[in-house]
């Protein structure tokens, strides 16, 4: 990652915000309209906003206890796998960094898996992945630096092996506690389609907090971008940026695992999208990857469960399967833009 | 027939506690004789049985049998054959005296095997080309995969029969199982068509009408939701739960009360789910998952379960 270019925009102009809320509102407009059991249009939006109207209570009740939380619950994971992942390439300076990639995920896979073989409650879960998530990123960074610091491939194939390592330790748990195999399996591929507000509860408070940590630290990002030792001479205290942003980054991932289950692409796509079409300032990119996270994998979700309806397809096919020739379309369209 | 349920009846107390829900009924399918003394060892050895593996010979009475699958476990000791069984793998939890190794049917090692010195294995299915190792070493196999219908069930039961020389108490076995399924359809056969969903596990995975337990249980009036999920008759497919919701099935039948601890009152509190009519009247099944997952003895168990609760329904 190259320094900030002094003509990319900085600030966040308020058309980009605009477009950012758009996004979200025709997302969650289309993500609760749409699904396998049919509910008129307009009386829909009657009962979102509050009027009467001629919905049978059967109806109602998948619009508010179905659809909606859903909606909600994977606007709030898209937002934060996108953020998570903006944060990562900032503070590691890699453009490859995500939570994939950097064996996070695999990570917290592992410790959910422990927690499930070992017959905790749920309630744990989100505590036992945020666990497993740290030690994977401690080390695929310990590892990455060891090998040396300035190559951004060392940091990306220490996360490929740790990921790789991980998994190997998750598999070998799992053959060990068959008898939890299909809980472990129904974790991994994610909950979304069962979930409802309980879910949304239990993950809103990582989620704000990692969110605003990461958010407040969207200019130190922009000064670490420069390089360490400039970013150091500047006065930004960079140990403990890093430290409060990839921890921030971490727990947001672990507890969006928790209840998503492992969804790839998000945190490399939506970024990427963003830093090509906008520029390379953290603070424009960190808003509007949160923004576009949420939209990309509220649309993606309604996919999962609209493509083969009434059956349901695992929504990190959708993301990898649309994510692909997304990144490359905005891959190719980007040099004519900028 | 009476003598031989008795029996039955007295050795499934002597069993013990079985890994079940408290729902699942009484199994009256464990014969308890033993091979040298039993009047019914009538099949003279050498026998020849056409499997799905091809013709195997078993030469004489198998005395160390090795079985890989759960459900020949079952079968081999519903038929009376459990006493010349000297293995079974990690999964055959049932019947509780069942020789439980930590052998695996999932990714079986042949060396592990013969370790047990078997003269029979028995496998639901042939990774890794197990079948024809174990046949380079001189151990006859029978390969009983997956049932698509009652009919490979009672050709597997007497399959095993033949090949342990229980012949007379496969017959039984599947006599009393064919009687016992010819019951619960009579006796359901006049009532009113309802729907149910039958869930294999939390994230609501479920088998159609095409499935085996689907086919077992269509005579009882029952018709599956899940079909319209499933146009090309895979029989397993993920639903969506506003189209479970939609679809307000009478029965809800649990197959994943042992793997994931399901039962009424998490139904229950499922999002959009507590206003379902099978819900609010009661009308969940819980199923032992392995009863459902596997096709011995004990799907006429269940099949009498969802008998019962369909009855209560009709009402």
């Amino acid at each position: 990652m190259s320094a900030t270019a002094p003509d990319r925009p900085t600030r966040l102009s308020a058309r980009a915000v605009l477009v950012g809320l758009a996004a979200i509102l025709g997302a969650v407009t289309l993500g609760s309209l749409v699904g396998p059991v049919h509910i008129p249009f307009g009386e829909a939006i009657k009962r979102l906003f509050g009027s009467p109207s001629s919905l049978t209570d059967r109806q109602a009740d998948i619009l508010t206890a179905v659809r909606l939380p859903r909606v909600v619950l994977g606007g709030l994971v898209g937002s934060m796998l996108a953020l998570a992942g903006a944060s990562y390439q900032g503070v590691f300076r890699n453009p490859l960094a995500d939570p994939y990639l950097l064996g996070v995920a695999a990570g917290a896979g592992l410790g959910a898996t422990v927690a499930i073989s070992a017959g905790a409650t749920p309630a744990v879960l989100p505590a036992a992945a945020f666990a497993g998530a740290i030690v994977a990123v401690v080390a695929t960074y310990a590892v990455g630096r060891s090998v040396g610091r300035r190559s951004t491939t060392s940091l990306i194939l220490a996360g490929v092996a740790m990921a790789s390592f991980l998994t190997a330790i998750q598999t070998y748990v799992q053959q060990r506690h068959t008898d939890t195999l299909r809980e472990v399996y129904a974790w991994i591929l994610g909950r979304l389609s069962t979930s409802g507000w309980h879910e949304v509860l239990l993950i809103l408070p990582y989620l704000v907090f990692g969110g605003t940590v990461i958010l407040l630290h969207r200019r130190m990002l922009d000064v670490l971008s420069l390089g360490e030792e400039e970013a150091s001479a500047l006065g930004v205290p960079v140990r403990r940026v890093r430290l409060l942003v990839v921890g921030a980054a971490t727990l947001g991932t672990a507890a969006a695992v928790a209840v998503s289950g492992l969804i790839g692409f998000v945190g490399i796509i939506v970024p990427h999208a963003i830093r090509l079409v906008t520029g390379a300032s953290y603070r424009v990119i960190l808003p509007l990857s949160a923004m576009f996270g949420a939209a990309f994998l509220i649309i993606a979700d309604l996919t999962a469960r609209t493509v083969l309806s009434p059956a349901e397809l695992p929504i990190g096919v959708v993301t990898a399967f649309l994510g692909a020739p997304f990144f490359v379309l905005v891959l190719r369209t980007a040099k004519g833009l900028r | 027939m009476i003598v031989a349920l008795a029996v039955a009846l007295g050795a499934c107390t002597a069993n013990g506690a079985t890994p079940s829900t408290d729902d699942e009924t009484t199994v009256t399918f464990i014969e308890t004789t033993t091979p040298s003394t039993t009047a019914t060892t009538t099949a003279a050895f050498p026998v020849t049985i056409a499997t799905a593996n091809g013709t195997v010979t078993v030469f004489s009475e198998p005395h160390a049998i090795v079985s890989l699958s759960p459900t020949a476990t079952e079968m081999l000791f519903a038929i009376g054959a459990g006493g010349q069984v000297a293995a079974v793998d990690d999964q055959s939890n049932y019947p509780a005296d069942a020789p439980l190794t930590d052998l695996t049917g999932l990714s079986p090692n042949v060396e592990a095997i013969a370790a047990y010195d078997p003269d029979l294995v028995v496998v639901a299915f042939d990774p890794g080309d197990l079948v024809a190792s174990l046949d380079t070493l001189g151990i006859p196999v029978l390969l009983e995969p997956a049932a698509t219908s009652l009919d490979d069930v009672y050709t597997q039961i007497s399959q095993l029969g033949e090949a342990t020389g229980h012949t007379d108490a496969a017959e039984r076995v599947t006599t009393t199982m064919q009687a016992r399924i010819v019951a619960a359809y009579d006796e359901a056969a006049s009532g009113d068509e309802l729907t149910y969903y039958f869930e294999l596990d939390p994230t609501y995975f479920s088998a159609t009408s095409s499935t085996f337990i689907g086919e077992l249980l269509a005579p009882l009036g029952l018709r599956n939701v899940a079909d319209p999920a499933d146009p090309d008759g895979y029989g397993y497919p993920q639903l969506s739960s506003e189209f479970i919701i939609g679809a307000d099935p009478d029965l809800i039948l649990l197959a994943d009360t042992v793997c994931c601890g399901q039962n009424k009152d998490t139904v229950a509190a499922r999002p959009g789910w507590d206003s379902l009519d099978a819900v609010t009247k009661g009308n969940i099944v819980p199923l032992n998952d392995d009863s459902a997952s596997r096709w011995g003895p004990r799907v006429v168990d269940l099949l009498e379960a969802v008998g019962a609760a369909a009855r209560e329904v009709r009402k």
